[in-house]
């Protein structure tokens, strides 16, 4: 079988699902991480220094054009995979309660997924955009980027558009966290639900309340005080 | 009891069919589901009415052949049931029953409430089966197979085919029962030698029947008379993956 074969046929195109929603969560650790430098009460200078290296590491660059595709690829897949859901019942049923037997979340991926990646577009065009692209933030003359992310979260819309964010990406993330798993076939009655229980824990602590905290905090003047 | 039921009434393949409402009386509650399609097809017969068609065989729960979809559930209320089980106690007297045939591309309407099921048929044909010539049966003990995996095996081969998972499923994905039939042999040393080959044959039938694909919401293991787990569908993913990478 061709790899192209592979990739279009519906399990490939699940496998390619759960690698590159993986490989997304392990970027929402890394960049969580960098966030978190945030809180150091050292005026943002470990964050800025961060952000400085990450931009001159050829490593990270790197990762960075696997990271676009990532989100390219589990875009495409997921358009192509609904779309043929959505035809695979031509007559729908008059009466259908399968809210009984499953989770409103498992059943709205491609919602949940789209509402992210509109939120993706904003944030990259909010803080990368002008970090790395038009210059406008980060260069010599400019606001450095600590102090541009705590402008930022001065704004309530901004601030409330985050927080939403961070609740459908955890909603997201908690039934695909595990079906990735599943989806690669890396599953065992033994860890189910122990894989369960750190996909909701990954979901809603590490990631939810991760990167919920920063506008939060940054909102009400709890951190970033001496940015 | 007396029921109102709103039944999906369809001519034939190419009709578009619709919904008849029928008044049933005196229904006792000790009857099955389908005993009472009987009594209802009994009357419509003495009122030179055209009988409702419906697909039945067994009537003991192991056919898999009712493909009724009874008011938003795959053979109606109870858990772990076929239709033929399905006894009229799971219903109130004066209430009114949606009964639909299953619904997906993969499955059309033959008649009424029967549909044509044959593409699970040409899925086990694709290879759900171990063509190696067994001769007579072995001893039972030539072929030492762990307890576990005989009966993780058997769990699988309790899939009667009836296509719940389908008509459960929002996108009428068909990988519950595919994992049934390819785990029941890629647990077993008979079924080693297409091990691989039936892991990529089944899934590509799958795919040209026009079903749709798993996002592991789970509503098919829920409703599966049988039921069948999850943890198959994990395994089929594995088998797929592992025959596309060693192949």
């Amino acid at each position: 079988m061709t790899i192209e074969q592979f990739i279009t046929s519906s399990l490939g195109r699940k496998t390619v699902m759960a690698a590159t929603g993986l490989f997304l969560c392990v970027f929402l650790v890394e960049h969580l991480y960098g966030n978190l430098l945030l809180f150091f009460s050292d005026g943002g200078a470990a964050f800025v220094a961060y952000s400085h290296d990450a931009v001159h590491s050829i490593i990270i660059r790197s990762i960075e054009v696997f990271l676009f595709v990532a989100i390219l690829l589990h875009v495409v897949q997921a358009t192509y995979l609904t779309r043929q859901n959505s035809v695979a019942r031509p007559v729908k049923y008059a009466v259908y309660k399968v809210n009984e037997t499953s989770s409103w979340f498992s059943r709205n991926m491609g919602i949940t997924g789209s509402l992210i990646f509109f939120f993706i577009v904003v944030h990259l065009w909010h803080f990368f955009v002008p970090y790395r692209i038009t210059g406008t933030v980060g260069g010599e003359s400019s606001t450095n980027v600590a102090q541009a992310v705590k402008e930022a979260f001065q704004n309530g819309w901004y601030v409330s558009l985050y927080v939403v964010a961070v609740v459908v990406l955890s909603f997201h993330l908690n039934h695909g966290f595990q079906s990735a798993f599943r989806s690669l076939g890396l599953n065992s009655k033994k860890y189910t639900q122990l894989l369960s229980l750190f996909g909701s824990f990954f979901a809603f602590i590490i990631v939810g309340v991760g990167f919920a905290s920063f506008p939060i905090l940054f909102y009400f003047g709890i951190a970033g005080s001496t940015i | 009891m007396n029921l109102t039921l709103k039944v999906w009434r369809q001519k034939n393949k190419n009709d578009k069919g619709g919904f008849a409402t029928y008044q049933v009386d005196g229904i006792s509650h000790e009857m099955s589901f389908l005993e009472m399609f009987d009594v209802l097809n009994e009357r419509l017969i003495q009122k030179n009415e055209e009988p409702i068609a419906f697909d039945h065989d067994c009537r003991e729960g192991i056919c898999g052949m009712c493909s009724m979809f009874i008011n938003g559930r795959a053979h109606g209320p109870w858990t772990r049931t076929t239709v033929c089980q399905l006894h009229m106690r799971a219903f109130k007297d004066g209430e009114t029953i949606v009964i639909e045939p299953w619904r997906a591309k993969g499955f059309p309407v033959l008649k009424d409430l029967m549909v044509d099921r044959s593409a699970f048929d040409r899925i086990i044909a694709a290879g759900g089966f171990v063509s190696v010539n067994t001769g007579n049966a072995q001893d039972a003990n030539c072929l030492p197979i762990p307890k576990p995996d005989a009966d993780e095996s058997f769990s699988a081969a309790a899939c009667i085919g009836c296509g719940a998972c389908v008509a459960s499923c929002k996108n009428s994905s068909a990988m519950l029962f595919v994992s049934a039939k390819v785990s029941q042999l890629a647990l077993l040393p008979q079924g080693q030698v297409e091990r691989k080959q039936r892991a990529l044959d089944m899934v590509a039938q799958m795919d040209a029947e026009g079903f749709g694909n798993c996002t592991n919401t789970g509503s098919c293991e829920a409703e599966c008379p049988k039921g069948i787990s999850l943890t198959h569908i994990a395994r089929l993913n594995r088998e797929y993956l592992l025959a596309n990478v060693l192949e």
